[in-house]
């Protein structure tokens, strides 16, 4: 059950779009050694190497995409984007809206096929997966909705009461258990439809936007959840439009318009950031208002490589500083405005 | 309170300060002499039935600065922003606007951001903004309102409802400060935003703020508070803390545990009872001192240190306290 079925990976001339796939864009600015496909090393996860898609029995398993492509019409929804997701570890994907992350985690979970490239996942019965609607009946109350869940996993009436009610209590949601899933407000359906993808403890949770429009409150209790599922074992991949959300996750992947942004831990991202950063108080002067940003009541500007550092105070990039800058030299590179060395650092 | 707004635009500016010179001047005239705040609640409380949604709060929001308002949902947080823009009646206390009761008057000199974006789907952005400006009566001084920004105008004929999202928000934001408004009401204004879109929103927004508007902005994530010069955080329809970040982080610590394998203490940690939150690969217990939770992970093999809580942390502490349902997490 935990065999990767003919490898799941695209089926050839499938969803498809442009042979010889978009290039010649220029790259991201962090794209790191060994690529997303190698499982990333660190404290609990795979000792470092060159482990790919597939566990070896003594490492954890790990799961994940390999250079994959989706088009929508003309236009790449994702381009050539690789990411592991190991067990026991969790992996947030950070992008706004159109970044390609709900495609991603489609392509991850099962629920479309790649157009090119690789995708490693376990059986579907080891997979949970929250879509962005959160996927749960509104006219099934919350207990109804577990049961059907669990039933449809094989799951024994008996483990399934004794999962939920775990989760549920813990959740904030145990006084929930009557009410029909419909009534319940935005954080209460995203939390129990995230219980409904983990109740059978699958060896793969995909969490397509958990806490969008989540309150910080039942951001907690989600993000208890998520810990509780990758402490069991779980590979966890969640996407959000937050870096604060995402620097929780051991390995952070930023998407933006379908290609990868920066891959890594946030330390690796960070360090990975070419140029130098500087704090200013007052408006930057126009040669370099297209590489400020505001933040915390000063300015931030980016000096590329080689430009030399203007005026104000040397400022240590955080994970939030690095994505942006990412973002921006992206943007200036495409725009013609930037040449980076190799296309990365 | 720095001297100069313009350099520390997200700093709370001294309430008896003007609006900014060349900053927006209102359509409906200019402020009243003696400025105080341009929105002023003073122990305000609304009621529905037997539920008090809002509870005795004060809240004032001057012009130059970004107040921040926090809380979870149910907090009060959309009963009291539906004061300020007048609709609804305050049970108890005062609700002033421009030193005034909340009116249509009043509601001209507010850019009210809300969650869904208040657009038009079927119309182009520059269809918005010109209908915009009529309901507002924008330029009636003969002064031609803003209009759409050059970065916009692309898009011409394309309704709004076919433009990506993070495009539709950017024409939201335009409508709403194309009759320069006084005071801004900005209901979660950067969701589902992309961090360069996200800085580039608030840079929309302490613009603003720096010309002289005042800034009421809600949001669910706390990384953005850094961009708010005061906080007001609710809960229970109460206000329980407010003051720059700083102040209400006040003296708050938490415990993070590093282990060699942190789902281990992770489990070690639930089963003691305490409260315990993933950051990478360390762990975060709040609430708890060190050596109690040394004595929780047994003899598992971790260091344990103490650190300044986060916002988000003592958000928790503060929220979760007051509403009781500390209990049930």
């Amino acid at each position: 059950m935990t065999g990767s079925p003919g490898g799941v990976s695209g089926p050839p001339g499938g969803v498809s779009g442009p042979p010889g796939g978009v290039s010649g864009q220029p790259g991201g600015v962090s794209r790191p050694r060994g690529g997303a496909s190698r499982p990333p090393g660190g404290v609990n996860g795979p000792a470092g190497g060159g482990a790919g898609l597939t566990g070896d029995g003594t490492r954890p398993v790990s799961w994940g995409l390999r250079e994959v492509s989706v088009w929508h019409q003309n236009s790449p929804a994702l381009d050539r984007v690789s990411l592991a997701a190991t067990a026991g570890q969790v992996t947030a994907v950070v992008g706004g809206d159109g970044a390609g992350k709900t495609t991603l985690l489609r392509c991850l979970a099962g629920a479309q096929a790649p157009g090119t490239g690789q995708v490693s996942r376990p059986d579907a019965r080891q997979i949970g997966y929250l879509p962005a609607s959160s996927g749960i009946y509104p006219d099934l109350t919350v207990a109804e909705n577990l049961a059907f869940r669990a039933a449809a996993y094989g799951l024994t009436a008996a483990r399934a009461r004794e999962q939920a009610a775990e989760y549920l209590g813990r959740a904030g949601l145990a006084t929930a258990r009557d009410r029909l899933a419909g009534q319940l407000s935005g954080g209460m359906r995203q939390k129990l439809g995230m219980i409904a993808a983990m109740v059978h403890r699958p060896q793969l949770l995909v969490l397509d936007e958990p806490s969008t429009g989540v309150d910080p409150v039942s951001r907690s209790d989600l993000w208890w959840l998520i810990a509780r599922a990758a402490a069991g074992g779980s590979a966890v991949v969640f996407s959000t439009s937050y870096l604060d959300e995402a620097e929780r996750a051991a390995i952070v992947l930023a998407l933006d318009d379908g290609r990868e942004l920066a891959i890594g831990t946030p330390e690796e991202i960070v360090a990975a950031i070419p140029g130098t950063l500087r704090a200013v108080t007052e408006r930057p002067a126009a040669q370099d208002e297209r590489r400020a940003w505001r933040r915390g009541g000063r300015w931030r500007i980016w000096d590329p490589p080689g430009s030399g550092a203007g005026a104000g105070e040397p400022i240590r990039p955080d994970l939030q500083d690095a994505v942006t800058i990412a973002a921006l030299a992206r943007e200036l590179q495409l725009a013609g405005e930037l040449q980076l060395a190799g296309g990365a650092a | 309170m720095t001297a100069g707004g313009a350099v520390s635009p997200g700093r709370a500016v001294s309430p008896g300060r003007a609006v900014a010179p060349g900053g927006a001047v209102s359509p409906g005239g200019p402020i009243p002499s003696g400025s105080g705040p341009l929105a002023r609640c003073v122990a305000v409380t609304c009621r529905f039935g037997q539920l008090t949604a809002v509870d005795q709060v004060d809240l004032r929001v001057n012009s130059g600065e970004i107040v921040g308002l926090l809380g979870a949902n149910g907090a009060g947080k959309t009963t009291l922003i539906r004061l300020l823009l007048g609709l609804l009646p305050a049970s108890e206390g005062e609700v002033a606007l421009f030193g005034a009761e909340p009116s249509r008057e009043t509601r001209r000199r507010i850019g009210y951001l809300p969650q869904g974006l208040g657009l038009y789907d079927d119309l182009t952005p520059a269809e918005n903004l010109e209908f915009s400006a009529a309901v507002f009566g924008g330029g009636r001084d003969g002064d031609k309102p803003p209009g759409l920004p050059a970065a916009l105008r692309s898009y011409g004929d394309t309704v709004v409802g076919s433009l990506p999202l993070g495009v539709q928000r950017r024409v939201a934001f335009a409508q709403v400060l194309s009759h320069r408004p006084d005071l801004l009401i900005l209901d979660e204004p950067t969701s589902g935003v992309d961090p360069l879109g996200r800085a580039r929103l608030w840079d929309t927004i302490t613009d603003a703020a720096a010309a002289g508007a005042g800034v009421l902005v809600t949001t669910h994530h706390l990384e953005e508070a850094g961009e708010c010069g005061r906080l007001v955080i609710m809960a229970g329809g109460a206000v329980v803390a407010h003051g720059a970040a700083a102040e209400i982080i006040g003296a708050a610590r938490v415990s993070v545990v590093t282990a060699a394998s942190w789902t281990a203490a992770f489990t070690a940690l639930e089963r003691a009872g305490l409260l315990v939150a993933l950051a990478g690969r360390s762990l975060r217990v709040p609430g708890s001192a060190p050596e109690e939770v040394r004595r929780a992970l047994g003899g598992i093999d971790a260091s344990v240190q103490e650190a300044p809580a986060t916002l988000e942390e003592r958000f928790f502490q503060l929220t979760l306290s007051t509403s009781g349902t500390g209990a049930a997490r």
